[in-house]
């Protein structure tokens, strides 16, 4: 039995916005007490340190454990768009298992057989295989009739469903969001509203079903807004976004930059302000890091053949810590959309710092100013388009399971 | 974004280079004055393929120029492979269909193949915006756009500059309108930076479905409805159709797009007594521009725009390749 107490760290508490020194005893993979330590314990000195709950990443492409080491997440869930797909419960069980037991992998299963659209997966079979979500990966479902009858089968197995918001009937063959820069490059685009189409069948069908809907990525101001008037109406929505929504616009393309080629496409600079507005006014429930590494074979192309996806995991957090630094949010908030919000909505017992809880701590250093850099990155590729920033904030420590890393 | 529109000037600063650039891979990122120079530079060509039997210059002469052609073409690569030849280099052309790109390899592959190659200068074509940069970063040698999907044709721009600057002795001024489908055209896309740079004011011309987002921020004029924009204008150049790009209709039907959208001698007569007609090639004959009008030599700059590529090309051939030569002023 690992008795271990952690002194003098700044912690971050459920409904505080910001951190509070104090004491936190673990005993074995759980926190016991919160800010009181144990006699008994060992002493693990946190001075100067941030200790906040494990991130875990919702929505994430591979399992890439020196990434997820760097940037402080301790648990993902991982979307099904694998090769083949994560549509049957052996690859589910198996996926699971990878990370264990320093990082924990929350397989989302496949709302339809290889993500065709069609045809139901076996979804129950795949939640017994340990699957805390169903998703319909990086495609849009066009059935609005397959899309109710899923949403029915997963509500009730309390199952959420994770969805892509892009009508592809609009979106086509589109690389880029319509405007002046994918004019001037030459790239097919289509209209922003192709995110807001979807997003409202969606809803519709989401209060129709009761089922809980989570828009992985929303990341237009037409989008938004749809989801803050069913927030209020009480459907069971949530919806987050990754940093590269917040901090780009479809200006990163200029030069034909294919790290800046993602899905959804970066879109305008009105659409960017308001998704830092959304961010600050709670719309926003989650920030994740859509983790995809891709290696020069997938990146190193044309534009249009270069395949979509950013390496995200390790800048998520540094990329985050500028929103409380330009006064958005605050460090505690930032943890709700980092750890605690997805722990719920995975259903797992971790994301925050609370008594009984899994004990997945990191010791965060928030201004340690460092260089994103593609070429250095522990990700499996540096596919960053975030490259050459510099940002502040990096994770010293971590613990998973009440066991240091 | 601010407007894309660079002030309309040709005149050349004091100090800076006649033409500071590496490759030539679009308009954009061009100044005005080294548009000017290219323009200039070619009228020596235009003399020189004019003047009978010896149209040869001897400047490349020992110059290996590679036309690597990822997308069929017939009149720009032989424009290109006449215009080195008369230049005296050694000319040798790719096409995509013979070559190892059918066999999987990635383009910078094909690209490094070429470098290892020790090419002077490299002539590209590929159906992907952007693939004519990418392969840039990666050669030793410039690198001409020879078009790049939907994004740019800038020796098209410049011949048509050219043209337009010899029939009409300036471009500064002229009201340009350019009709069809915009969306999928790289020569329409550069012939707006190239004639909004030089001071033309340009008109484009398209139904909803064939008309980009943004398109005003190239300071250009969008128009749904020709007749409207054919008043007053100095050069109407036609595009054509570009159905190989289009997934879905975008169209009803080409007897339609004619209807609509065709030059025929009743439109042509809303635009200046002496308006120019232009077009790119290759002309679909019915559908965006009606036979007697392209055969009219007197409107037609059609035939003129083919003998200006040339010699621009001569010209972009000759400047690219100054620095490698050591030609003094350049090196």
């Amino acid at each position: 039995m690992t008795r271990t107490n952690v002194m003098n760290g700044a912690l971050i508490l459920p409904g505080k916005a910001n951190a509070e020194i104090g004491p936190l005893f673990v005993s074995d993979d759980r926190i016991d007490t919160v800010g009181r330590a144990d006699p008994h314990g060992e002493t693990l000195d946190a001075t100067d340190l941030i200790v906040a709950p494990g991130i875990i990443d919702l929505g994430v492409f591979a399992t890439d454990k020196p990434a997820f080491r760097f940037g402080g997440i301790t648990r993902a869930a991982l979307m099904p768009d694998q090769s083949p797909a994560h549509d049957d419960p052996a690859t589910i069980r198996f996926a699971g298992r990878k990370g264990k037991p320093d990082f924990w992998v929350h397989p989302l299963a496949a709302a339809t057989k290889g993500l065709d659209g069609q045809h139901m997966a076996e979804i129950a079979l795949m939640k017994e295989a340990g699957a805390r979500g169903v998703a319909t990966g990086r495609h849009w479902i066009a059935d609005s009739g397959i899309m109710l009858r899923l949403m029915r089968y997963c509500e009730m197995l309390d199952l959420p469903l994770f969805v892509h918001s892009e009508d592809a009937g609009l979106t086509g063959s589109a690389v880029a969001t319509s405007g002046a820069n994918a004019t001037l490059l030459g790239l097919a685009s289509a209209s922003a509203a192709a995110e807001m189409l979807s997003i409202q069948r969606d809803l519709v069908l989401a209060e129709e079903s009761g089922v809980h809907i989570h828009f992985r990525q929303v990341t237009t101001a037409r989008g938004l807004d749809l989801i803050r008037v069913a927030k209020a109406k009480g459907v069971r929505v949530t919806c987050g976004i990754t940093p590269a929504h917040l901090f780009l616009s479809d200006t990163a393309l200029t030069g034909f930059r294919t790290f800046a080629r993602l899905s959804p496409p970066l879109r305008s600079e009105d659409d960017r302000l308001a998704c830092i507005a959304a961010i600050a006014d709670g719309t926003i429930d989650v920030l994740s890091s859509g983790h995809d590494p891709r290696g020069p074979e997938d990146k190193r192309l044309p534009f249009a053949d270069a395949a979509p996806g950013m390496a995200g995991a390790e800048t998520l957090l540094a990329l985050s810590l500028n929103l409380v630094r330009d006064g958005h949010i605050s460090m505690g908030r930032m943890f709700e959309l980092l750890a605690t919000t997805p722990g719920r909505i995975l259903g797992v017992n971790a994301g925050e710092i609370a008594e009984g809880m899994e004990a997945d701590l990191i010791f965060i250093d928030p201004e340690t100013p460092w260089q994103v850099d593609s070429d250095k990155m522990a990700a499996m590729a540096g596919n960053t388009p975030f490259d050459k920033l510099p940002v502040q904030g990096r994770v010293r420590k971590m613990m998973k399971g009440g066991r240091i890393l | 974004m601010t407007s894309l529109q660079t002030a309309s000037s040709d005149r050349f600063p004091a100090g800076s280079a006649a033409f500071p650039h590496k490759h030539l891979l679009g308009i954009a990122g061009m100044q005005p004055w080294e548009i000017a120079f290219v323009l200039q530079e070619a009228e020596q060509w235009v003399a020189l393929n004019r003047s009978g039997a010896a149209k040869h210059d001897d400047r490349l002469r020992g110059l290996t120029i590679i036309n690597a052609f990822f997308e069929n073409s017939t009149r720009t690569l032989l424009s290109f492979e006449i215009a080195g030849k008369r230049l005296g280099a050694d000319v040798v052309n790719m096409h995509a269909a013979q070559s190892s790109t059918k066999k999987g390899e990635t383009l910078i592959d094909t690209a490094m193949t070429l470098n290892a190659m020790r090419a002077d200068a490299i002539v590209i074509r590929h159906n992907s915006s952007g693939a004519v940069n990418l392969i840039s970063e990666k050669v030793d040698c410039p690198v001409l756009n020879a078009g790049d999907g939907t994004h740019e044709h800038p020796t098209q721009a410049l011949l048509d500059a050219l043209t337009i600057k010899r029939r009409k002795g300036r471009v500064d001024g002229l009201i340009v309108t350019i009709c069809g489908d915009i969306l999928h055209s790289r020569v329409a896309r550069s012939n707006m930076l190239c004639l909004t740079a030089l001071g033309a004011q340009v008109r484009v011309v398209a139904p909803p479905a064939l008309m980009p987002v943004g398109v005003d921020l190239f300071g250009v004029q969008p128009f749904h409805h020709f007749d409207e924009a054919l008043h007053g204008s100095d050069v109407v150049m036609m595009l054509r159709l570009q159905n190989e790009r289009m997934q879905g209709d975008f169209i009803p039907s080409p007897r339609e797009f004619f209807h609509l959208y065709g030059l025929d001698a009743r439109r042509l007569a809303l635009a200046k007594p002496d308006a120019l007609v232009m077009h790119p090639g290759p002309m679909n004959r019915g559908v965006e521009i009606a036979s007697h009008i392209a055969d009219d030599l007197e409107r037609s700059a059609i035939t003129e725009q083919v003998e200006m590529g040339v010699a621009v090309r001569m010209a972009c051939l000759d400047i690219l390749t100054r620095k490698a030569r050591g030609v003094e002023g350049w090196a």
